[in-house]
């Protein structure tokens, strides 16, 4: 076993050396402009991203038209979002949301609101599901958009994609989702889930980073976007700029061997998960699993340890890659809003650790890291006056605290 | 985040961990943070009432590793001094000592404030008994 694992997989994953494999004739050999029509290199590059372009169709049950190349996720959030808040801004000015998005999502309807646009934040359930009633509710006549991801980068949870994109189809609003934790990881299918736009993006799922894709559909209904970045009308004047076909390669090639392994490959890694968590639950006393533990990506695990400010337990087990929803680690100083919006308290929000299994870790990692994180939680406890204070039967949230 | 050598040691090694009878009148106890800001130290210190010299000093930190370090180093540079000695022990001391970075400066002031407050309370238990400036002169 090699030191530092790496479980920080909702971050970012390892390229697969078979998606490497793929991806190596394109630098060199095959470097042509898929847009040069008149000749060899042209059209060899342009059918590797045809190619590429079906793959990533098969694996969410799109065609090959109604995908869009960018940069990555985060310019996809915002071409959906941006693109339609423009081209429907006749029909209406209102968007909803919820307030566990991205922040490419957040900030994107943010700068929209500038703008004269109107914008729902929905708030989530405790396990970190949005309440459709709520969602049903928040609807009017103005609204053109409800974009709300498929699953939480932070927590795991899965909302619940195909009723939501059924209201929003009764209610005639188109429906965008960021897909990117979950495309490739568990099944996902745009016509089955009702969805009109979705966002991609090739680094998390085992392909190189800066490129992504959006999901445009063709087909009832017929979506229609504003271009954000305009020039030779590339991508069906969708996107312009020249295509990064050695990315796109890539990503084609992961989308492939995910569709191909997810069934397995969730099947493992929701194992490992599953027995990461049952050691600390039943190694350490006062551990919180936050968020849905049924509706969950199965390689998600976001744990809150009392008492053991994040930072600290992330510096004790210095061999192991994750992250936590502590202010410390943030670079706003603020615990995670994510844990906010579930009304998990600031006090656990800083003891949260997320743990993102992926395809390259092994039983062995996972027997090693548990055993890591329960001894550096012991040691840190030994350490701590709350867990002193709550051993003793004090009940700190009636302690007057001196920063307060 | 990158760590000095000095906090990396201060978290490994920690000095003076512990607990002391807060309700002995020699230890005077310091609590200062709030778990929502992610951060609470507890610093006691031990006087002797004759002399005012801090004879032992323990603490207990949830926080960073910066402001474990903080606590950390603080029970040291106490242990042996006066009490308005230790009350002279400025964050900065602690901030140049354990070279903590801008983002961290906080962790050095909790220290400091809990050094000021385990004073505080030592003061408060004698000030209705026999204080220790009358016992020290």
């Amino acid at each position: 076993m090699k030191t530092p694992i790496y479980f920080d997989n909702h971050a970012t994953t390892p390229v697969d050396p078979r998606v490497v494999e793929a991806m190596m004739p394109f630098f060199v050999e095959k470097f042509g402009n898929a847009a040069s029509r008149n000749h060899s290199f042209g059209w060899e590059a342009e059918k590797a991203v045809d190619d590429a372009r079906k793959k990533i169709a098969d694996l969410i049950g799109a065609t090959s038209k109604e995908i869009i190349f960018t940069s990555g996720a985060t310019e996809s959030d915002n071409l959906a979002i941006k693109g339609v808040a423009e081209m429907y801004a006749e029909k209406g000015n209102h968007i909803i949301t919820v307030a566990t998005e991205h922040k490419a999502v957040l900030d994107t309807c943010k700068k929209l609101e500038k703008h004269g646009y109107r914008v729902s934040y929905l708030p989530v359930k405790g396990d970190g599901l949005v309440d459709l009633d709520m969602l049903r509710d928040a609807i009017t006549d103005k609204t053109v958009l409800i974009t709300l991801m498929y699953a939480n980068n932070e927590i795991g949870v899965i909302q619940p994609i195909r009723e939501i994109g059924k209201i929003a189809h009764e209610k005639g609003v188109l429906f965008h989702t960021d897909g990117v934790q979950a495309v490739g990881k568990i099944p996902v299918n745009v016509i089955q889930d009702n969805i009109d736009l979705m966002s991609m993006s090739a680094h998390k799922i085992y392909g190189p980073k800066g490129v992504g894709a959006l999901y445009v559909r063709r087909k009832n209904p017929r979506v229609q976007i504003t271009a954000q970045m305009d020039g030779g009308g590339h991508e069906r004047g969708m996107r312009s700029g020249t295509l990064n076909v050695t990315g796109i390669v890539g990503m084609g090639e992961a989308c492939a061997i995910c569709h191909r392994e997810m069934p397995e490959e969730s099947k493992r890694l929701q194992h490992l998960r599953d027995k990461l968590r049952d050691k600390f639950l039943s190694e350490l006393d006062e551990v919180y699993v936050n968020g849905s533990q049924e509706h969950r990506l199965p390689h998600n695990l976001n744990i809150s340890f009392a008492y053991v400010e994040g930072e600290s337990l992330l510096m004790g087990i210095n061999d192991v890659a994750v992250s936590s929803g502590s202010a410390c680690t943030s670079a706003t100083l603020e615990p995670s809003y994510v844990l906010k919006a579930l009304g998990v308290g600031d006090d656990l929000a800083h003891t949260s650790i997320r743990f993102g299994l992926g395809r390259f870790n092994t039983e062995e990692e996972v027997d090693y890291v548990a055993g890591r994180v329960t001894e550096v939680v012991r040691r840190l406890r030994d350490l701590s006056p709350l867990y002193e204070m709550a051993k003793e039967g004090v009940d700190l949230s009636k302690v007057h605290w001196a920063a307060e | 985040m990158a760590y000095s050598n000095k906090v990396l040691d201060h978290y490994n090694h920690p000095r003076n961990v512990g607990s002391m009878d807060k309700n002995d009148p020699n230890v005077g106890t310091g609590m200062v943070g709030a778990p929502e800001c992610g951060d609470v130290m507890k610093l006691q210190l031990k006087v002797n009432p004759s002399t005012g010299v801090i004879e032992d000093a323990k603490f207990k930190t949830f926080g960073c590793g910066s402001a474990i370090a903080s606590s950390s180093l603080a029970t040291e540079w106490v242990r042996g001094k006066t009490v308005d000695e230790a009350l002279a022990i400025k964050n900065t001391d602690i901030v140049n000592e354990l070279s903590l970075p801008p983002v961290k400066i906080h962790c050095s002031v909790l220290a400091e404030d809990a050094i000021k407050a385990a004073v505080a309370d030592y003061k408060r238990k004698h000030e209705t008994g026999e204080g220790f400036e009358k016992a020290a002169s």
